[in-house]
């Protein structure tokens, strides 16, 4: 007898995407829809995906969907949450979109406890709009705005947002991951199903941070931008657990 | 009933409560705090949500994501703070999601002060953000008038799946006058089978305004065009007051038509055709108010709080046969009754340019 070990998660519909080759949020994409079918919510899951890479999220999820304007997601995801109070809802945002224009939305969502959960991409980059620098562009990285790299006197430092949210009493759930390797993207799973456990169980905010990689915008192969990655970006962000209840 | 006394911006909130709205986000600004501090007190008793957002930036955006999950929903501010929300009304449109959203106009441009205006006309009626929209704006001029409005304006948004807007300014919101609230009635909210909600076995459902394909978009954009046109046919609302066989017709909304009102008294007393057309919808603008009035009214005088907006309606309204004359009090000064009736007294007399 033959048997099925791998199949396409019920969360994510049967179409191609839209994603560069080597490019993460497919593997990210994938992680949040396992969580979501693994813990049996899918049909009363709600998505919100703001502008950005992935603002097609929506043709990828099979469940309801919003799409919301740069930044606003944490307030969109507010509004349905408080009108649904027994829905799972979850934003998917980039870095550009989360920790610059939307910086005071997750801030406050994060402070008020929104039992909602947030799959924050950090790819040290704004990739839609041509590889312009992010607030977590790395010093003396390269991009199309910081041609010389990122200098910090004139750009300042790369914002740490888990660890910056982490502080907050509101926030129940912070975690960082990466997505570079298999036993990382584990991790990354791991994380973000708890993410969504921690939003169900009622203990306030929850926000997953993914490292990932954009090849296009970083100039480099699928397998040299996963090394750089895990050179560059994992030792000025550290992976792990910033914040989490006692038990659950 | 028995009448009671109560505050504009009260008014609102308790209108919009007895509307069946149980959903409010506001951030403060001044000239509307009464209407936050009313529901802050009030969705509570009723079961409903009042919410302080971050920024107006914020609210709308939670008002989005609460009429995407179906909710009755209106959010408030003034000026500053209305001018924050514009990308966000925009989306509203685009995503065709029922609202509504209060502004209590004070003065501007700029931080201007908190006294009462009606300079927001222009952003009110216009658009104000981006894109090809229209969105109904309400301007009732008495607490009463505001009681009986917001259950209209809940339908009207619920109607068009499109925001609707109040528009008041500082002295309405701060005013009190006796009002009949009348039965508390059952509302019924029509469904929202479009509603994002979770799927919970049925279809898939998006809350969106992206089309990224331009036959697309110009497909959405052609759709919209058709409710704004019908909002134009079926909604146009105003109170014809004398202006049947006027020579002059005054035309004001909110606080300046209060005023504009006692100036067509005291002509009427002296023998004097002088009417008012107070426009209640300040989009879609009631043309259909001047229609008739072209073959009778010899002038038209519009009064409004602000440097002259709605003037340019008025001429249009008119298709400039007639002449239009405008006085303006702005930055929070209101028009007198006795600066009012001098401007009709010159109009008259054939001494006033236009
Ligand atoms: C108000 C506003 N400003 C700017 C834009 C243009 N814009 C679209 S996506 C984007 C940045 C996306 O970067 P990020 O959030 O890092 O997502 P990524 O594409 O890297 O996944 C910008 C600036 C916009 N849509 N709206
Ligand atoms: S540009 Fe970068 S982030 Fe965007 S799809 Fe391509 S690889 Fe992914
Ligand atoms: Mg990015």
């Amino acid at each position: 007898m033959m048997q099925k070990v791998f199949t396409r998660p019920r969360t994510l519909k049967d179409v191609p995407t839209h994603y560069c080759p080597g490019c993460t949020h497919g593997i990210v994409h994938r992680l949040v829809a396992e969580a979501i079918d693994e813990l049996n919510v899918f049909d009363r899951t709600i998505g919100v995906a703001p502008v950005g890479c992935s603002v097609f999220a929506y043709n990828y999820f099979d469940c309801d969907m919003y799409e919301a304007s740069h930044g606003r997601a944490p307030a969109v995801a507010t509004g349905i949450k408080r009108v649904l109070p027994d829905r799972v809802v979850f934003t998917y945002q980039g870095d550009g979109d989360l920790a610059a224009i939307g910086t005071g939305e997750v801030v406050h969502a994060a402070a008020r406890g929104e039992k909602i959960t947030v799959i924050f991409i950090n790819n040290a980059i704004y990739a839609m709009t041509g590889g312009q620098m992010a607030p977590t562009t790395l010093i003396g990285q390269k991009t199309t705005t910081t041609p010389y790299g990122r200098d910090r006197e004139l750009n300042g430092s790369p914002v740490k947002i888990c660890e910056m949210l982490g502080v907050l009493d509101g926030a129940a759930y912070i975690a960082r991951v990466s997505v570079h390797n298999p036993a990382n993207v584990v991790k990354a799973k791991k994380a973000i199903k708890r993410a969504f456990e921690v939003q169900m169980a009622g203990h306030g905010f929850t926000l997953v941070e993914v490292l990932s990689a954009c090849p296009t915008n970083w100039g480099l192969a699928p397998d040299e931008a996963l090394r750089w990655l895990a050179d560059n970006m994992v030792p000025y962000y550290p992976l792990g657990e910033y914040k989490a209840p006692e038990e659950i | 009933m028995a009448k009671i006394l109560m505050k504009g911006n009260e008014a609102i909130g308790e209108g919009a409560v007895r509307a069946g709205c149980r959903y409010f986000f506001g951030y403060p600004i001044t000239p509307q705090s009464e209407l936050p501090h009313y529901l802050a007190k009030r969705m509570p008793q009723v079961g409903g949500v009042y919410l302080q957002a971050e920024s107006e930036v914020a609210t709308i955006n939670m008002v989005y994501g609460a009429a995407g999950a179906g909710a009755r929903v209106m959010t408030s501010s003034s000026g500053p703070g209305i001018s924050l929300m514009q990308e966000g009304i925009s989306y509203v449109v685009g995503a065709e999601l029922p609202c509504v959203i209060v502004n209590m106009m004070r003065g501007g441009p700029g931080l201007g002060n908190i006294a009462p205006a009606q300079s927001d006309y222009f952003q009110a009626t216009r658009g104000g953000g981006h894109g090809d929209y229209r969105m109904i704006v309400l301007a009732p001029a008495s607490v009463q008038e505001i009681i009986d409005l917001m259950q209209d304006a809940f339908d009207l948004a619920d109607r068009y799946r499109n925001p609707v807007m109040l528009a008041g300014d500082g002295v309405l919101g701060q005013m009190m006058e006796p009002v009949e609230l009348g039965e508390e009635k059952e509302v019924r909210i029509p469904p929202r089978p479009w509603a994002a909600t979770g799927r919970t076995g049925g279809e898939k459902h998006l809350i969106n305004s992206l089309y990224i394909v331009p036959e697309d978009l110009e497909k959405h954009n052609i759709r919209l065009a058709a409710k704004f046109a019908a909002m134009e046919k079926e909604e146009q609302r105003w109170e014809d007051y004398l202006a049947a066989d006027a020579e002059l017709v005054l035309v004001a909304f909110g606080t300046a038509a209060r005023v504009c009102k006692a100036v067509v008294d005291r002509c009427r007393r002296e023998g004097k055709a002088v009417g008012l057309i107070r426009p209640l919808t300040l989009w879609p603008f009631p043309v259909k108010a001047f229609q008739p009035l072209l073959a009778t009214a010899a002038h038209f005088l519009t009064v409004e709080m602000s440097m002259g907006q709605m003037v340019e309606d008025v001429r249009l309204a008119t298709r400039e046969c007639r002449p239009v004359y405008f006085y303006g009090r702005c930055g929070g000064m209101l028009p007198v009754a006795g600066d009012v009736y001098a401007a009709v007294q010159k109009i008259l007399a054939g001494g006033e340019a236009k």
